[in-house]
């Protein structure tokens, strides 16, 4: 099969002109330096040295963090920039999906919009003239054809750029993350039409963050990161090795933001004394009101909170149905008789998804003397994917506390399922008649 | 810079658009439409035609009908002060086009001036309006020069106008620097006074390295002035330094090129 687009050892470096944000030439003029002003001073590289190859009617993703060079490949083989070194080639016309109606002019009409986008994008008037009423029909504008575009919705707009461009026929279409826009409807229509595409034999380079697009849709996917090529090949493995590198950033991230939390927060001192009764129940009443902190008298002091996952590995990022332990160390200044060990689950909202103590339990405390060990053991972490919080306390049981720590660890829930709610019920599916499904591939 | 000029004509459709646009975009939605770019021409036409002939009546014995001779130089005067102003700014302006699609950067700039072309071509019809009611008409065989002055005046404005676009992305105080020069350079140009008046005669020197100096005299010669078009033995010099200056232009323009998309 021979290759669409074929980049080879490309490298862009962008330039940043000027020390400042712009030149003046009143400056450039007094200071003598026309010439210098105009070469870059600081360069800045959004891709080294990356090749890959795009065979003919394939689908290609090209997926990568925020800054990664995705936008920058694609502009590159778009032709809106050349590289700095090294080649790229395609072959047969392109069509870039990159910034929808870009060439819109807002005053005057959708109808004479279409023609100049349409020859912006390389179609004559007459090609136009025969696509006209599909490209407003696929845009579902036929009514407002003929009105100022600066009257058109956001979501029109779009939808008038999205139909130019698709309707320009290319061999090679370039798309860069314009799904993301758009109601469900016009995005299933501009799936269907990337489908289309795809059976006509096209070529499609697909930017995006969206992974499981990537995994439906591509042939191929490549993973860019910090402008390098890290990962080319089979979708489903790209995506692995690109969530993968992903979880294990967000965990260090996790841990050093909450090593600073902690940090500020279990100071010496920085424990507030403080004799309001904390009931299970109260926990999610005043979460809105209260930040996070840490109070109480300090007759039991909570240190070294650590989450363990599966094979009790400390982590900050979970599966969804692993097993979690939150384990903590306590330590009684002077024995105490009378002590309740509380947990509250909280999301980003600020739900409270569960709260619990010993007391509730009914485990009724006996003693706690010097130090000693507490784990709260989730067999199973049946929460759907997101951020949490954590209160951890130990308290009196009419609720005075001895030390409360309020939403001081993070901890992330990943899950393969986008399924939404607070709380993620096991469960199955069953099904009778005649019904059938297929597994997705 | 070969390549890239003989590429430019496979833009004459999108030009021919986008120039198309600029029009209708500028004439619809307010009342007075196409009547607008002509207020400021005609202000200025009034004023001076009331300070020539009510104030200073004694200048300006020889440029009767005033207003029919002021036009002639104020029209192609307009049109290459818009359209350096305007093309000035135009790659900053279109910024979106540059750096999300891919389009020839040059063609913003050339828009400005041939829509500014267009606007200039109106006003001629108005001229005509002022020479049929005051009786006074051009000699009709010197004419066939006019087309040539347009051409040179395209040309070197083009030029120019490419010039300063690709220096206002890295300089963005030329466009303000730009609205003060051209008023000096109105009056530094026999527009609204007699270029045959000894005082102009005196600074002949000065006058004549100002090229817009030959264009407005080569207009008013051909609009104004009975007689034949007597500035002609200065058209061809004026021919090739236009060329030069556009050459100059485009290959300035073509050498700042890669960096447009990155520092509009």
């Amino acid at each position: 099969m021979s290759a669409a687009i074929e980049l080879t050892n490309v490298t862009k470096i962008y330039r940043r002109y000027g020390g400042r944000h712009f030149a003046t030439l009143k400056s450039a003029l007094l200071r003598r330096s026309i010439l210098q002003d105009l070469k870059p001073r600081e360069t800045f590289p959004a891709l080294r040295d990356v090749s890959f190859t795009v065979p003919a009617g394939s689908t290609f993703g090209v997926i990568g963090r925020n800054g990664s060079g995705k936008s920058t490949a694609l502009k590159v083989v778009a032709g809106i920039t050349k590289p700095t070194s090294g080649t790229v080639a395609v072959r047969g016309r392109i069509s870039a999906l990159i910034e929808l109606g870009a060439g819109f002019h807002p005053e005057i009409s959708g109808r004479e919009n279409v023609f100049i986008n349409g020859i912006m994008l390389g179609l004559t008037k007459r090609e136009i003239q025969q696509r006209f009423d599909e490209i407003v029909e696929f845009a579902e504008l036929a009514e407002f054809i003929d009105a100022p575009v600066k009257t058109y919705s956001s979501g029109m707009y779009m939808r008038l750029g999205f139909s130019v461009a698709i309707h320009v026929d290319p061999d090679v279409l370039l798309v860069d993350e314009v799904l993301a826009v758009g109601d469900e409807g016009f995005t299933h229509k501009c799936l269907d039409k990337f489908g289309e595409f795809k059976r006509r034999g096209k070529t499609i380079l697909l930017v995006t963050h969206s992974l499981g697009l990537v995994e439906r849709f591509c042939d191929e996917a490549v993973w860019l990161d910090a402008g390098q090529k890290r990962e080319q090949g089979d979708p489903k493995r790209v995506i692995g090795a690109y969530v993968t590198d992903v979880e294990r950033q967000e965990e260090q991230f996790l841990a050093t933001s909450e090593a600073k939390a902690t940090h500020d927060a279990l100071e010496p001192g920085a424990r507030q004394p403080s004799e309001g009764p904390v009931h299970p129940g109260e926990v999610a009443g005043d979460m809105n009101t209260t930040a996070e902190g840490r109070w109480g008298s300090g007759g039991v002091e909570i240190s070294d909170v650590k989450f363990l996952g599966a094979n009790n590995q400390p982590s900050h990022v979970f599966h969804t149905g692993e097993p979690f332990t939150v384990r903590f160390t306590v330590r009684a200044a002077k024995p105490v008789q009378d002590f309740v060990f509380g947990l509250g689950i909280f999301n980003a909202e600020g739900v409270c998804i569960y709260g619990t103590n010993t007391d509730v339990e009914e485990y009724v405390a006996d003693s706690l003397q010097g130090e000693a060990e507490v784990s709260v053991v989730i067999d199973a972490l049946d929460l759907v994917e997101g951020t949490y919080k954590l209160d951890l306390a130990v308290h009196r049981r009419d609720g005075a506390p001895y030390d409360y720590h309020r939403l001081l660890y993070t901890f992330r829930v990943k899950s393969r399922l986008k399924d939404v709610g607070i709380y993620r019920p096991r469960h199955r599916w069953e099904f009778a008649g005649p019904i059938k499904f297929r597994m997705k591939t | 810079m070969w390549h890239n000029l003989a590429q430019l004509p496979r833009y004459r459709g999108l030009i021919q658009s986008l120039v198309a646009r600029e029009l209708k975009a500028r004439y619809r939605g307010s009342v007075l439409g196409f009547f607008w770019s002509f207020v400021n021409p005609l202000l200025l036409l009034t004023i001076y035609t009331f300070v020539f002939t009510k104030i200073l009546p004694g200048a300006n014995k020889d440029l009767e009908p005033f207003a029919v001779f002021m036009f002639s130089g104020l029209l192609p005067w307009t049109w290459f002060a818009s359209s350096l102003l305007e093309g000035a700014g135009s790659l900053i302006s279109g910024g979106n086009l540059i750096k999300k699609v891919l389009f020839p950067a040059e063609v913003l700039p050339i828009v400005s001036v041939l829509s500014n072309m267009v606007h200039f071509f109106l006003g001629l019809l108005i001229l005509a309006g002022f020479m049929i009611y005051n009786h006074h008409y051009p000699d009709w065989g010197d004419l066939i020069w006019f087309p040539v002055v347009v051409l040179v005046q395209l040309v070197f404005t083009t030029g120019l106008t490419l010039l300063l676009a690709a220096l206002t992305v890295h300089f963005r105080d030329i466009r303000d620097l730009l609205a003060n020069l051209i008023t000096l350079w109105f009056f530094a140009t026999p527009i609204i006074y007699y270029y045959k008046m000894d005082s102009v005669k005196s600074f002949a020197w000065f006058f004549n390295r100002n090229p817009f100096f030959h264009l407005a005299v080569s207009y008013q010669e051909l609009l104004f002035f009975p007689g034949p078009f007597g500035h002609l033995r200065w058209l061809p010099a004026l021919a090739l330094g236009s060329v030069l200056v556009f050459l100059a232009g485009y290959w300035i323009f073509d050498r700042l090129r890669d960096s447009f998309a990155e520092s509009v």
